[in-house]
């Protein structure tokens, strides 16, 4: 896997699609409105090109992206390296290719108001940041990134824990130390625990013993 | 120290405390499906690692395997290389593979419990975020990504970060036709599609312990859909009469063993959870979602909500609907009955119970696919698919099918669709499709009504 340092790059926002036709309904509880509950059904619909190895850069978004005004449409995120969401990213299926696509376009952080578990540990798995900014200070970023509109990058800078860019100082964010080693070091998920086999031996023994119904997945007809 | 039920499987299946910080839980069963058992293989073959377990490892062909009677490799022509590469590399590893023509083959969710794979107590891990359905047997069950589960492969075991605890206590009891995918639809309404991330939930509660194991697992199904990766139920006598005699399930003084053992498996009484949320079900009537997440369901006699935000809005729009107009009434195309969330057998007898003697609309396509290859043959047995059939139903051979479209079967654009599965996402079940989430019962009672209706009023001759 490779290691998460710093990336700099233009910040993408996943802005919440309201047609111009639309007056609106009420002012948003924070601004400005960024998407919420982006499912990995939207992130990578695999329904549209299903192949065990398909074109992972044209499935991301890709039927938002059939809307001319979508922001990865847009040519100056055409190399985006981060991208900027709600509430709850990347909820729904455990699909990987969410993440996969995301990286086929050069995106390695995700910046949210929070993430599903899943999507989250599968970010973690191939060395994409998924970064949680919350309450005010999220506000404020999102607005830079607006306001930055691809035009100057922002930077992430993992062993200090910031994100910076245009509009503003870094910002801070917090991740647990285990998921920001991981990150750092590229580590292999196998390898690490692989160095635990001993243990796993000895725990398959004990439970043989202790619940061998556990060890034994045997058809018994 | 008192201990919830969580707590005693996680701290009996730790294995080690990994240098990173992680906790290592060992995985007594594992299935792979396959969408993403390809890659994971593939993955392990490439770095040459083997299969550290294949003992304790399944596999089956659900995701993207046709529904369609007498279907074969490219029956859905997109399926096949997912199918063929399941299959040569379960062969390859020496995996136990369901496959198509296997008399047991199904959705993993719905194989791994009928035939007892998965036991109280028990650690299970698929690369799918529905695994928490095996939780209605007091299993902990992680879904898992593609590295994850090549993860698991190698090592039998998952690094997690330990979750925190929430108690979901469902009282009081369901109304006739008021289900376990209606309360689970509620409490998704109630507490949101994010309420439970980070969490382990364990539901309790009399109307919880009043479910047959089937509604359990509908129940612990729904569970992703609230954002937790795992939800069970505590095992009963209900829990194991169901199990006893389960080709897999241990068997003469094994099961008096372990038996024992699974009474143990309860949170003790003065245990904390992080979370709590209660709900009382008397007053609970079917449920159907209006717009394009889960927890955006209602009552069945309830109208449409105003629109409160743009999100919403723009579910409205999605739908076809307006703020503030029935349910009830809304015409129907197309009904799916069928998917890890509800066909199992009973599932598929509440359906038929609705449908006995009536017939569905010219206009409507209704489609019932059981869960697995077992359920299918008990319900044949039980003449249900006679009476699917005669009343216009189609009845298709066991996958996950319309559930995500991954095999080829998909409504059609703009079509309102009432569906028995578990996601009603944008283009979910094929572009602009408007699926609309509901029990057997009620999918049913739509089906034959040609309408969104109240099944009561339906079966009491009153809709």
């Amino acid at each position: 896997m490779t290691p998460f340092t710093t990336l700099t790059g233009a910040a993408a926002p996943l802005l919440a699609h309201v047609p111009a036709k639309w007056t609106p309904v009420r002012r948003q509880e924070h601004a400005p409105s960024l998407e919420d509950d982006i499912n990995t059904d939207q992130i990578a619909p695999q329904q549209m090109d299903r192949r065990l190895d398909p074109d992972y850069r044209a499935m991301l978004f890709r039927r938002q992206r059939q809307d001319a005004d979508f922001v990865l449409n847009r040519p100056q995120f055409q190399d985006a390296a981060i991208l900027v969401a709600g509430r709850n990213f990347g909820c729904g299926s455990a699909r990987e290719t969410a993440v996969w696509a995301l990286m086929a376009w050069g995106i390695r952080c995700v910046v949210a108001r929070g993430f599903a578990d899943i999507f989250r540990e599968n970010c973690l798995q191939n060395g994409v940041l998924p970064l949680e900014l919350d309450g005010a200070g999220a506000d404020a970023f999102a607005a830079r990134v607006v306001a930055a509109d691809g035009a100057a990058p922002f930077t992430v800078d993992l062993p200090a824990q910031t994100i910076g860019g245009p509009g503003g100082p870094d910002v801070n964010f917090d991740i647990a130390p285990a998921d920001r080693l991981r990150l750092l070091e590229g580590l292999d998920d196998i390898g690490l625990t692989l160095k635990h086999a001993d243990d796993i031996a000895a725990w398959e023994r004990r439970t043989a013993t202790e619940q061998p119904w556990l060890q034994s997945a045997r058809d018994r007809r | 120290m008192p201990e919830t039920l969580f707590d005693k499987i996680w701290r009996s299946h730790l294995v080690a405390r990994r240098g990173d910080g992680r906790d290592l839980i060992y995985i007594d069963r594992h299935v792979l499906h396959d969408l993403h058992a390809p890659h994971a293989l593939a993955q392990l073959d490439a770095k040459q690692r083997p299969v550290r377990r294949p003992d304790l490892t399944f596999a089956t062909q659900d995701h993207t395997i046709a529904s369609k009677p007498g279907r074969d490799d490219t029956t859905n022509p997109e399926g096949a290389p997912f199918l063929r590469a399941t299959r040569a590399g379960s062969a390859r590893h020496g995996i136990r593979l369901f496959d198509l023509g296997d008399p047991e083959q199904g959705i993993s969710h719905v194989v791994a419990p009928e035939l007892g794979m998965v036991l109280p107590g028990a650690t299970h891990a698929v690369p799918d975020s529905h695994a928490c359905t095996v939780g209605g047997l007091g299993v902990l069950a992680f879904g898992c990504g593609a590295s994850e589960l090549e993860h698991v492969l190698a090592t039998q075991v998952l690094a997690l970060r330990r979750p925190r605890r929430m108690r979901v206590r469902a009282d009081g009891r369901l109304g006739t036709q008021v289900t376990a995918k209606d309360l689970a639809l509620r409490i998704i309404a109630e507490i949101g599609v994010a309420g439970g991330r980070g969490h382990s939930i364990e539901y309790a509660g009399t109307a919880t312990r009043g479910l047959d194991v089937e509604g359990r697992l509908t129940l612990c199904n729904l569970t992703i859909e609230m954002g937790a990766r795992s939800g069970f139920v505590a095992p009963d006598d209900t829990t194991f009469q169901w199990l006893a005699g389960r080709p897999f399930a241990p068997q003469g003084a094994a099961w008096d063993r372990a038996l024992a053992h699974w009474g143990t498996l309860v949170s003790d009484e003065d245990a904390t959870f992080e979370r709590e949320f209660a709900i009382d079900c008397d007053a609970l009537e079917p449920q159907i979602t209006w717009g394009t997440d889960p927890s955006q369901a209602v009552g069945v006699s309830a109208r449409v909500p105003q629109a409160a935000s743009d999100g919403m809005r723009r579910a409205l729009d999605y739908m076809g609907l307006r703020g503030g107009e029935p349910l009830e009434g809304l015409p129907v195309g197309r009904v799916f009955i069928g998917s890890c969330t509800n066909a199992r057998l009973p599932d598929l007898e509440a359906a038929a119970a609705v449908v006995r003697g009536r017939k569905i609309p010219p206009n409507v396509t209704a489609l019932v696919v059981p869960g697995s290859t077992s359920v299918k043959r008990a319900a044949e047995a039980r003449g249900l698919d006679e009476v699917f059939r005669s009343a216009g139903f189609l009845w298709g051979e066991s996958g996950c099918s319309m559930c995500a479209g991954g095999n080829g079967d998909r409504g059609l654009p703009q079509e309102r669709c009432v569906s028995t599965t578990n996601r009603n996402f944008e283009n979910r079940q094929g572009t602009a499709v408007r699926t609309h989430l509901a029990s057997p019962a009620t999918a049913a009672a739509a089906a034959i009504a040609g309408r969104i209706v109240d099944v009561r009023k339906l079966l009491a001759g009153v809709a």
